[in-house]
């Protein structure tokens, strides 16, 4: 059994009287792309802040590649973390954030940087806070990429970039994890951003994990299934109902079910990404309590 | 060399449209025996999805015997679409414009057609999935 | 992390570097102007008894722009630690909370600890530094001016090195203050997350304590001498006297002690106690000898409290030792601050 990449245990964060995160127990495995999704407020930067060790639990634990949530140099340099927004320091240029990671990183791969700039056609003296958006995320990127980490935590990364600036950081992320053994834990509200690059998936809604697991198992297990109506208790036995909606005619249910839906009055589709973390978000939001405090 | 495209919201798994395009290639003549598909990295990065989908759609070929991979020099082209396959394929064709005419006698128009032959494909992938 | 805490100060560092060469050019500049005045007063020439000369010397200056140039010398130092402490301190944590790189930062391969140390250090270093070298120009400059003043005694022209306006601005105090004020805006940055705020209160606390020091804690820092004197051995100034007897008697100086720092008098009589009123006969008129005679004569004396001029080194360590001591607390502050990790801002 592999060690994972990032182990929890009842792992919560207060603030005041807030909890932006409580009962969280999973087991994410290293190696994979993880997507964290979620709307905003329901936890992902909370999250992101206990595994990279800025934050610190309230109650619970967390094992980040089997040692404590990053505080040591040793740690660190196995850990990387683009925040949200991805911030460089605008008034440095792009030499100087390079130098800056060889400076603060032993394990800083110079010719990797070198070679990404170079890819990337950035121009070495142009100073960072000119650069674009895109061109800042990928900065960026090289910076969290090149102290060659076992794991990349990324918050957001591309939330505000533009469609080709997205694409392009997407590719370079891609190209990344091809070319070495990288895990990598990528944060978005959007499930369009992730779906193709994740093999791993945590659902967030309401400060809780409401669903996480391999990607390829969760679109296989999940099924939308229609037919005449009637009442979910009367479907076949091993389905469980996710989410259900009826008309007078028709009902329509998004189920689990490790096993084909073989009945002759249902239809049974298979349901895309987007839905199914729909349908596991609205479960949540039905069930928190209307005074939930929005960030 | 093979160009890979992806429709992102066509309700087609990606690994499953990479197929496809391998199988198209190879009927329409694009591909030919012992030609090198692109490489792992090369596609995940062209596309940006993930690569491991990338090895998961080389694999199945692999296992179809269209494909094989030797290590360290990359993914080639075992064999085109043999002759045997060629005829097949006509017996196939025919039975599809049998199949079309019955469709159309009963008064159906394209977008009815296209409805049930979706569906009829869909299931019959989840059937295959599944097993 | 010590090039890239240089890199970012580098701006900072490059200015300062400005000022104080041109500092330096002012300096070098207009010190002949105060060397030849001094020499024309015939200071050089003198080696006892010198007072009128070094009167002379002092008034030629105060008529002269060259007093100004003084003046503008006192502000500078006033300022400097204030700026130090806004500009170099405030900002140093706050920005990088504020801008969100501090998880850039943070994420690399060295931990807050270590950034923070590295930090405050170096900066706190450079801040040290940096008013210590203005402080050694400025001070070298007006050196020929404290000195006449201690040998002209009182004089109107008022400069006396213990005196709270110009103590504050002379010798090693300054680096006392500049580290205070560093480590009371970097202290305030963490705190308050935001540079400017960090700003308004590092400046509002930072004057308030300047404001106090000098006044509440200053005098007592080394208890001051008492000594009792004959009224004709004290400089009167203006004395002010109430309805009901004596309010209270403005010293200018001891004879003997000059350049003294004087805290407090009181008036005593023949069997030490201390007298709230005066003898009705010399109830009147201007503090000259005729009213130094008059209270002799009833044997009234006079306690005087004060802080001998030989004092100025001791009271400056004292003083400054005090500083770094806040400055090291403050420091700390920050750096525990720093690394409790309750929220990532």
């Amino acid at each position: 059994m592999s060690i994972p990449a990032v182990a929890t245990r009842g792992l919560g964060k207060r603030y005041g009287r807030h909890w932006a995160l409580s009962d969280c127990t999973l087991s994410i495995p290293a190696g994979l792309v993880v997507g964290l999704v979620g709307p905003n407020g329901a936890g992902k930067s909370t999250f992101i802040g206990l595994m990279t060790g800025m934050l610190g639990p309230t109650t619970g634990s967390i094992e980040v590649l089997g040692g404590p949530a990053p505080n040591s140099p040793e740690q660190l340099a196995r850990i990387g973390y683009v925040a949200q927004g991805t911030p460089i320091y605008g008034g440095l240029s792009v030499a100087d954030h390079l130098r800056f990671g060889a400076r603060t990183n032993p394990g800083w791969d110079a010719a990797l940087a070198a070679r990404r700039i170079q890819d990337l056609g950035l121009d070495l003296g142009q100073k960072a806070g000119k650069l674009s958006g895109g061109q800042q995320a990928q900065l960026a990127l090289t910076l969290g990429l090149a102290k060659r980490p076992e794991l990349l935590i990324l918050d957001e990364p591309i939330a505000s970039l533009d469609p080709l600036a997205r694409h392009e950081f997407l590719q370079s992320l891609m190209a990344a994890i091809a070319e070495r053994e990288l895990g990598i834990i990528m944060s978005s509200h959007l499930i369009g951003d992730l779906e193709h690059v994740c093999d791993y998936l945590v659902v967030l809604a309401g400060s809780r994990v409401v669903l996480d697991g391999p990607v390829a198992e969760l679109l296989a297990c999940h099924h939308l299934v229609t037919g005449r109506r009637r009442d979910g208790t009367s479907l076949p036995p091993g389905v469980q109902v996710i989410t259900q909606s009826h008309t007078d005619r028709q009902s329509t249910f998004l189920v689990y079910s490790t096993v084909p839906v073989i009945d002759a009055t249902l239809a049974a589709e298979p349901v895309d990404l987007e839905q199914l973390v729909l349908a596991y978000m609205g479960g949540a939001a039905r069930t928190t309590p209307a005074l939930e405090v929005q960030r | 060399m093979i160009e890979f495209h992806l429709l992102s919201r066509s309700g087609v798994a990606p690994y499953l449209q990479l197929i496809q395009q391998v199988r198209s290639a190879l009927r329409l003549g694009l591909l030919e025996e012992g030609e090198r598909l692109p490489t792992v990295k090369e596609v995940s990065v062209a596309l940006a999805i993930n690569p491991n989908t990338v090895l998961k759609a080389y694999r199945e070929l692999e296992y179809e015997g269209l494909v094989a991979g030797r290590q360290g020099v990359g993914t080639f082209v075992t064999k085109t679409v043999s002759e045997e396959s060629v005829a097949a394929h006509q017996e196939l064709s025919q039975d599809l414009r049998t199949w079309l005419r019955k469709a159309r006698a009963t008064g159906l128009d394209a977008e009815g057609i296209e409805a049930i032959f979706q569906r009829a494909i869909r299931s019959e992938i989840l059937e295959e999935q599944a097993v | 992390m010590i090039w890239m805490t240089w890199r970012q100060f580098r701006p900072a560092a490059i200015a300062a570097s400005a000022t104080l060469v041109v500092l330096a050019a002012a300096v070098a500049a207009t010190r002949p102007t105060l060397l030849s005045l001094y020499t024309s007063a015939g200071l050089p020439a003198c080696h006892t008894a010198c007072a009128s000369d070094a009167s002379n010397f002092l008034g030629s200056v105060r008529s002269s722009y060259t007093g100004k140039i003084f003046w503008a010398g006192i502000g500078i130092m006033y300022l400097v630690p204030a700026v130090i402490g806004l500009f170099w301190g405030a900002p140093l944590i706050a920005r990088e909370i504020d801008s969100g790189t501090f998880r850039l930062a943070w994420s690399q391969s060295v931990t807050r600890a270590r950034w923070a140390t590295v930090k405050l250090t170096m900066i706190g270093g450079a801040t040290m530094l940096t008013a210590g070298l203005m402080s050694l120009l400025i001070g070298w400059w007006s050196s020929p001016l404290y000195q006449a003043a201690n040998q002209a005694g009182p004089n109107t022209f008022q400069i006396s090195r213990l005196s709270p306006t110009m103590f504050s601005t002379t010798g090693i105090v300054p680096l006392g203050y500049a580290a205070f004020a560093f480590t009371l805006g970097a202290a305030a940055g963490v705190l308050l997350r935001r540079t400017l705020p960090a700003m308004a209160v590092t400046l509002a606390v930072f004057a308030a304590i300047q404001v106090l020091v000098p006044m509440l804690v200053r005098p007592h820092v080394i208890p001051p001498v008492q000594t009792t004197h004959a009224v004709s051995a004290v400089q009167i100034g203006p004395a002010m006297i109430g309805a009901h007897g004596l309010y209270s008697l403005g010293l200018l100086g001891i004879s003997g002690h000059p350049g003294a720092l004087i805290l407090g008098n009181r008036l005593v009589g023949e069997a030490g106690q201390t007298l709230t009123r005066l003898p009705s006969a010399c109830d009147f008129g201007p503090p000259d000898s005729a009213f130094s005679s008059c209270l002799a004569r009833h044997g009234i004396r006079i306690v005087v409290s004060y802080q001998p001029a030989s004092r100025y080194w001791e009271l400056q360590s004292a003083e400054t030792g005090m500083y770094l001591l806040l400055a090291a607390g403050l420091g700390g502050l920050c750096y525990c601050a720093i690394r409790r990790r309750q929220r990532a801002a």
